[in-house]
């Protein structure tokens, strides 16, 4: 039902500007949005959306376009914390994130090789990542974040292959607070539950998996 | 427990050995009405690293493949889209979400259910038929039988035979006072399920399996299944939902929810009478725990089933 008002709502402003100026994403992604801190998207994530591993910026291509219009929206709240992204979602019109968030949706983006739930871990950070430390009530990463981190629907993002160094980031910022903008606190209470050696280990595990390239 | 019990008895033996009988006694009284979920006194199964690198090793690991991943490696034995570890959580390993290692000791055992003696192998068959809606089930000498068995054997390594453990099974969540409300169990199901399990009860897939288990319709298990019962679910849901935050809900929170998931259509009891759910559900689910089997709910039959 939302997604569908949104996409009236979008339709509608589409057509009452009678340009696809203002609201064409990939414009804002390569180019910026119409106000000037609305930076490029491209100078940080790539021209094609895959991040920059080296600098632990992530891979934005082909993630649902609810997520990332959720990202933004929580910048912008503050309930991602973030000090680059924030002065640049509170600079996109909701229009724009709309626009933006769909375009980069439909980015292609490749698909980790799957990992299937019969596979045993074979050291510490897999079997976190596959089973889970449940004497810390800790559920396998893959439970909800899809088998070898594919990502499940729109509230759930992609772990593989994501930078090593941007997947760490996000655990230790869920520790210490400066995310929280989980659905019903779903993920900080497992992040807390980490050691600062698990969270660089697992980390590390979800951005080593291989990925390929959807069909 | 009593490998924790005994430890800690030696332990204040050395310590203190004056006092030694009278803190025990102490302890041990401390340790009757412990509350579930407590995991110092659990039994703990042995752990995977240990496993032997020979045949019986390798049969485990088939059981625990099987378990974890049952919809995909024993299709024509699962007719909806779950595996074992959806209810089972840690690979059967969590107390208080049906542990084998509570289970396996614990056959061959009467059931009500069937109304016979049931021996561990007949209990997984049983599994098969209704909570995964597969029909007809593998044998009791099947390769698959075989290998959920001695995966189940082995969690329970050094657990006593025939002695109730804690943790086994879902431990009772006593029905709250003023009943369930189906009304006030569809807040709770929109608030904190559907995030995962969908605004239809429907699950998450991702690619042809489900990442995230459907909890009613065509591809969840069938109206024979324990979890059917609404006191059976509220038990699950009370010590293990949402995953990584059990024991959140409140009791009459866990109780709506589960007569909520529970007043949806599934497929049909396969112990169905002569197509009549009215039959059907004298003979099988009058006295069946909590549930709404063979019910009009708002004027709408429950139990008719679903393809």
């Amino acid at each position: 039902m939302r997604p569908l008002q949104r996409t009236l709502v979008g339709s509608a402003l589409f057509f009452l500007l009678g340009s696809a100026h203002a609201l064409d994403g990939s414009k804002i992604f390569t180019a910026g949005g119409a106000q000037p801190a609305a930076m490029a998207c491209v100078a940080c994530h790539g021209a094609d959306g895959g991040g920059v591993a080296a600098a632990g910026f992530p891979r934005l291509a082909g993630l649902p376009a609810a997520y990332l219009r959720k990202q933004l929206e929580d910048f912008k709240r503050g309930s991602r914390d973030n000090p680059v992204m924030r002065p640049l979602a509170i600079a996109l019109t909701d229009a724009e994130v709309q626009a933006l968030s769909q375009t980069i949706a439909a980015m292609p983006a490749a698909a980790p090789v799957p990992v299937y739930r019969s596979e045993m871990p074979a050291n510490a950070a897999q079997k976190l990542a596959l089973q889970g430390a449940w004497e810390r009530q800790i559920p396998a990463c893959v439970s909800c974040h899809g088998p070898a981190g594919s990502g499940v629907g729109g509230t759930f993002p992609p772990l593989a292959g994501q930078p090593a160094g941007y997947l760490a980031a996000q655990l230790i910022a869920w520790q210490n607070g400066t995310r929280h903008n989980d659905v019903n606190d779903l993920m900080g209470p497992i992040a807390k539950s980490l050691t600062a050696q698990e969270a660089q280990d697992v980390a590390q595990y979800f951005a080593s998996l291989s990925l390929e390239v959807k069909p | 427990m009593k490998p924790f019990v005994l430890v800690s008895v030696v332990g204040l033996l050395m310590a203190l050995p004056i006092q030694a009988a009278t803190i025990a006694m102490e302890d041990q009284s401390q340790l009757v009405p412990r509350p579930a979920g407590q995991q110092a006194a659990l039994f703990q199964p042995p752990s995977e690293k240990d496993l032997p690198d020979n045949a019986y090793g390798k049969l485990v690991r088939q059981g625990y493949a099987l378990f974890v991943d049952t919809k995909r490696l024993a299709p024509q034995f699962v007719g909806n889209g779950l595996n074992c570890s959806n209810c089972h959580l840690d690979q059967g390993r969590l107390a208080n979400s049906a542990p084998l290692w509570a289970a396996y000791p614990m056959y061959p055992a009467y059931r009500k259910k069937n109304d016979k003696v049931n021996t561990y192998a007949e209990r997984l068959q049983g599994c098969f038929q209704f909570s995964m809606n597969g029909g007809t089930p593998p044998a009791a000498d099947s390769p698959e039988i075989t290998a959920l068995s001695v995966y189940s054997y082995w969690l329970a390594s050094k657990a006593p035979l025939g002695v109730e453990q804690p943790g086994r099974g879902y431990p009772d969540v006593a029905q709250p006072a003023q009943g369930y409300s189906i009304v006030r169990g569809a807040q709770v199901y929109g608030d904190q399920c559907a995030v995962c399990h969908g605004a239809q009860g429907q699950g998450q897939k991702v690619g042809d399996h489900y990442a995230m288990p459907p909890l009613w319709g065509k591809d969840s298990y069938n109206w024979g299944a324990g979890m059917h019962r609404i006191n059976t679910a509220a038990a699950f849901i009370k010590h293990n939902m949402p995953l990584g935050k059990g024991a959140s809900l409140s009791d009459q929170q866990a109780w709506d929810v589960a007569a909520y998931i529970n007043s949806h259509e599934r497929p049909q009891d396969p112990r169905l009478i002569e197509g009549s759910v009215e039959k059907t559900r004298v003979k099988f689910h009058a006295n069946d725990g909590v549930n709404l089997y063979g019910q009009t709910v708002e004027g709408v039959l429950i139990g008719q089933g679903i393809r």
